[in-house]
Order: structure tokens, then C-alpha cells, then sequence
């Protein structure tokens, strides 16, 4: 150690000039934004629930079932997703088709969110475009594990995120929960 | 008799409002300038709905002390199984009444009259202030030692020691560096050292003990800043390595001990404004108004130059906790070993070199100048 280090004053003055100025800089810029200057901005912070910040458009967020022109899922049950998930999140019933040029539907098409790791692979995997992972919606929570399970119809009436990328579907009330 | 009771108790009351008050919202003071001056923004969630309106108050989140403390009390009140009950229920109550009392002898202004009374602007007039505020200061470090003793926790045990090495060393560092202020200005009141330092040194600079006394001053705000077991200095805290001495509190006492931080910053922030800073002198401002260095004067209603020495004596103070503040989020703490070496081996042994200096000057002098 320097003797000049030592004796702290220095250095302690210098971090005090460092810290001062940021203070008042912010300070400033404060009270140019509260006097209208809105460009001005004397925090780095985004105050997320009102503010948000853009988010990438290849965002992986809370996963869709795409639905045909009759509203019927376009997922043919063909397992492709299920099994690609490392997670093991994904829970299919398939079930025959009213249409006979369509093989087959799911009854079931439970997606385990407590569990699922957003990796995307499922989407990747489909071979009919049925699940995508475009509504935008990041804050999904629940007070208990089961209440983490969307079920075919929650996924169903899901849209997706609008160019801005802010979602336009509401957050889905999980099973366990009434408000 | 009535009245006389009635003007002793606005002056405890003015004390007591203004310590109490500036302490409870020091609790926003250090959010808010610490967010700001790490380009945050700082706790503004807080809000006060106006009934039947869907208008919510924030006020740049000065509901925050209001909120924390309605969180404090509604928690739950621990007491840990093998504590000393007594003591351990005490500590907090003594930790907040040394840090409450300290500020009684600091004056806040000359002496106000009116009609043929003469009010002496101070909560209660001691010729030995100084050593008053220094016997609070250092009893209140009781009120730590016991809550480490009593929780019957080892960590808070070292938090408790720690403490009271810490503030004997503080202690010692700030009687030192005092005794230069005592010497130039000659009493141990502090209303009279205020008082003397309403004069001017060579015809225009105002006597005020940053001037006269420059290394004291340094070495008095170290001292000082020690003695409130702030960061720098939060080696009774410790967060990182012991939690520190309130480690078994909870709710409100564990509330008091932050207070009694934050009022023991407001002390030393006092005690500093009245020794270095020129307690309640406003620059040129006497009894009669401004009498300026090159001549002309101002004449002013002397009610008027009262709220005026209120107001600077306040004013200086804030000013201070800012600095306080201000070097409390800069600063890294300090290692409980460096703390012991920079109190013992470079305050104390300074303080005696600035005790012997400013003898030395007096002497050469002949008189105070």
C-alpha cells in the first residue's frame, strides 16, 4: 500500500466527488423531468408493471394451441411434442377426428408449467404448426402446483402478442384460483 | 409559574419534534439519496388512497416510514427461550433514550424575548453541554452491549463487544479532537462556543470551528461517523460476517436499533453544525440585523433574526446528514481490525498532535485571537 493510501483522505474524497456528482447530476435531471423536460431521465430504472421493456420478438413466452378455421385445435395428437420435451411437461390424449380427413385430436393437451423449461423444442418439433410460444405473456403464477396446469382450453383461447409485443390475451386464471 | 413550565416544555418539544421527526424520515432520506446516487429511482410504492376516489397519494414515496413502521409493530415480537428477559426487552429503550437525550444541550438559536423574558433557545442550559452530549452519546452504546449479552447468541455477543471497542475508540478520538474547540473557544458550553463563533478572523471571515480548527473537524466527523455504527464503521453490524447484536429482534425493537442509528446521526450531524460549523450563525447576522465586512448594514425585527438562526442551525444540520449520508453509501466498510488501527493509531494520535498545536498557536498569540 502507497503511504499516500494510507492516510485514506484522498481517496475518500475522490469517491465522495464521484458519488456527489452522480447525486446531483440525477438530481438535476429530476427536476428538468418533473418541470417537463420528459426526455430527461436521472434513473436507468423501468418501472415494470406500468413500463415495460420491448422484448425481442423471438421471446419464448407462455405456449398457444394454434386453432383451425372452425376453432377446433389444429394439433393431431401425433405425439411429436411430447416426446421432444426434455421436460416431460406435456400431457396428450389423443381422440378420433369428426372430420374423416383429419386422423386424428387431442382430448387432452395439458401443458405442466411448474415443469416446462421454455426451451421451445415443441414448437419446434410440430409438424402441423399447432403450438406456438407467441402471446407475450410472462407473468404466470399460481398458489399451488396443480393450479401450474393449463389444460387444451386455457392454451386454446390464448392470442397471440400484438407487433409491440405486448400480449393480448389476459394472464389465464389457473384451476385453483377464482380472481 | 404556569407560563414558566409552558416555555420549558416548548423547548423540550421543539427538540424532541425536531430530533424525532428528521430521524424517522432519515429512514426515506437514506432510500431515496442512495437511490439517486446509484441512477435508481428508490422505494415510491407506498401510496395512500383518497376515500371514495380512485386517486393514489405517493409523494415520492414519503409513506414509506409511515408503511415500515406499521410493519414493525404488527410483527411478531420474539423472545428468544434462554434470553435475559429483562434485560433483553430493555436494550432497545436504552439504545433510543441516549440517542433521544443526547441532543438536549445542543442549541438551536440565540436566546428569543420576549417582553421582559429571556428564552434561551436550547432544551436545557448546561455549562458542561459538551460533556453531556458525549456522556449520552457514549451511554447509548449500553443499550447494544446489553442486547448482545441478553439474546444468549454468540454472534450477537461478538456484535455487542465489538461495539463497545468501537465506541471507546470513537469515544477517545472525538474527546481529543474536541479539546482543540474547547481550548480556542474557552468553555464547555455550547451555547458559548456557538456564541464565540458569531466573530470575525482578520475582519471577514467568520469564526466558525472549521475554520480555526480544520483537523479537528476531520477528525471529529471519522469519530463521530464511528460513533453511530454506520457503514463505514458497522462493525457491531456486521452483515456480512456476524448479522451484529440485534440479531435476535425482532418487530419494533429491532426497529428502535435502526432508529437509534439514524438519531445518533442527527446527534453528531448536531453536534458537528454547533462546533464547526457555527451552531446557529447566520454570516454577518447580529442581534440588530446583517452588519456586513465593507460596511453597510440591514437592519432586521429581532424575531425575524431568531427564525433566522432557527432556520440556519437547521439547515447546517441537514446539510451534514447529507455529507454523513453521502459518505455512508460511498464508502466500503471497513475490516474490524483496520477500524481498531485507524481509531487507535491515526484519530487519537492526531487528535493529541491538533491538541498541541492549537496550544502552540495559542500561546504564540498571546490571546484567543
Amino acid at each position: 500500500m502507497k503511504t499516500g493510501q494510507r492516510f485514506y483522505l484522498r481517496e475518500v474524497l475522490a469517491g465522495l466527488v464521484l458519488t456527489g456528482h452522480h447525486f446531483f447530476a440525477n438530481m438535476g435531471k429530476h427536476i428538468a423531468h418533473a418541470l417537463g423536460r420528459k426526455d430527461a431521465r436521472g434513473a436507468v430504472t423501468i418501472q415494470y408493471p406500468e413500463e415495460r421493456r420491448p422484448y425481442s420478438p423471438r421471446l419464448r413466452s407462455l405456449h398457444r394451441l394454434v386453432r383451425r378455421e372452425d376453432g377446433s385445435p389444429r394439433c393431431v395428437a401425433c405425439m411429436m411434442c411430447e416426446t421432444v420435451c426434455p421436460a416431460r411437461c406435456i400431457y396428450i390424449v389423443a381422440d378420433e377426428h369428426p372430420n374423416p380427413e383429419i386422423e386424428k385430436m387431442p382430448s387432452r393437451f395439458d401443458i405442466d408449467l411448474g415443469k416446462c423449461v421454455f426451451c421451445g423444442f415443441c414448437v419446434e418439433a410440430c409438424p402441423e404448426d399447432a403450438i406456438r410460444m407467441d402471446t407475450g405473456i410472462l407473468e404466470f403464477s399460481s398458489y399451488s402446483r396443480l393450479g401450474m396446469i393449463y389444460t387444451k382450453e386455457m392454451l386454446l383461447a390464448l392470442e397471440p402478442a400484438g407487433p409491440d409485443g405486448v400480449p393480448r390475451s389476459p394472464v389465464p386464471i389457473p384451476a385453483d384460483r377464482t380472481v | 409559574m404556569i407560563l414558566d413550565f409552558g416555555i420549558v416544555f416548548g423547548r423540550v418539544a421543539f427538540v424532541m419534534m425536531f430530533i424525532l421527526n428528521l430521524g424517522g424520515l432519515l429512514t426515506w432520506v437514506e432510500r431515496k439519496q442512495s437511490a439517486i446516487m446509484q441512477d435508481r429511482i428508490g422505494a415510491n410504492r407506498a401510496s395512500i388512497r383518497i376515500p371514495f376516489t380512485r386517486i393514489q397519494l405517493r409523494v415520492l414515496g414519503l409513506f414509506h416510514p409511515l408503511a415500515d413502521a406499521i410493519k414493525m409493530l404488527t410483527k411478531e415480537d420474539f423472545l428468544p427461550a434462554r434470553a435475559d428477559r429483562l434485560l433483553f426487552q430493555l436494550a432497545p429503550f436504552v439504545s433510543v433514550f441516549f440517542g433521544l437525550a443526547a441532543f438536549a444541550s445542543i442549541p438551536f438559536g440565540d436566546t428569543l424575548r420576549v417582553g421582559d423574558r429571556v428564552i434561551p433557545l436550547q432544551a436545557i442550559t448546561l455549562n458542561v453541554g459538551v460533556l453531556y452530549v458525549f456522556a449520552m452519546l457514549s451511554l447509548g452504546v449500553y443499550g447494544v452491549m446489553m442486547a448482545g449479552w441478553s439474546s444468549a447468541n454468540n454472534y450477537a455477543l461478538l456484535g455487542g463487544q465489538r461495539a463497545a471497542a468501537l465506541m471507546i475508540t470513537a469515544e477517545i478520538a472525538i474527546g481529543a479532537s474536541i479539546m482543540g474547540v474547547v481550548m480556542w473557544y474557552g468553555s464547555l458550553d455550547l451555547q458559548d462556543i456557538a456564541r464565540a463563533q458569531g466573530g470575525l478572523l482578520f475582519g471577514w471571515i467568520p469564526k466558525w470551528g472549521i475554520v480555526t480548527q480544520p483537523l479537528a473537524f476531520i477528525l471529529f466527523l471519522t469519530a463521530g461517523i464511528a460513533a453511530t455504527k454506520r457503514i463505514p464503521f458497522d462493525m457491531p453490524e456486521g452483515e456480512s460476517e456476524i448479522i451484529g447484536y440485534f440479531v435476535e429482534y425482532s418487530g419494533m425493537k429491532f426497529g428502535m436499533f435502526a432508529m437509534a442509528d439514524f438519531l445518533e446521526t442527527v446527534v453528531v450531524a448536531g453536534l458537528t453544525t454547533s462546533l464547526f460549523l457555527g451552531g446557529w450563525q447566520v454570516p454577518y447576522l447580529y442581534d440588530t440585523g446583517f452588519r456586513f465586512p465593507w460596511g453597510s448594514s440591514v437592519g432586521l425585527p429581532h424575531l425575524l433574526v431568531a427564525l433566522l438562526q432557527v432556520g440556519a442551525f437547521s439547515f447546517k444540520v441537514v446539510v451534514m446528514i447529507f455529507i454523513m449520508m453521502l459518505i455512508r453509501w460511498t464508502l466500503p466498510r471497513f475490516r474490524y481490525d483496520q477500524a481498531m488501527r485507524l481509531g487507535w493509531l491515526g484519530l487519537f494520535p492526531l487528535s493529541i498532535l491538533n491538541i498541541v498545536l492549537t496550544g502552540a498557536v495559542l500561546l504564540a498569540w498571546g490571546s484567543r485571537p
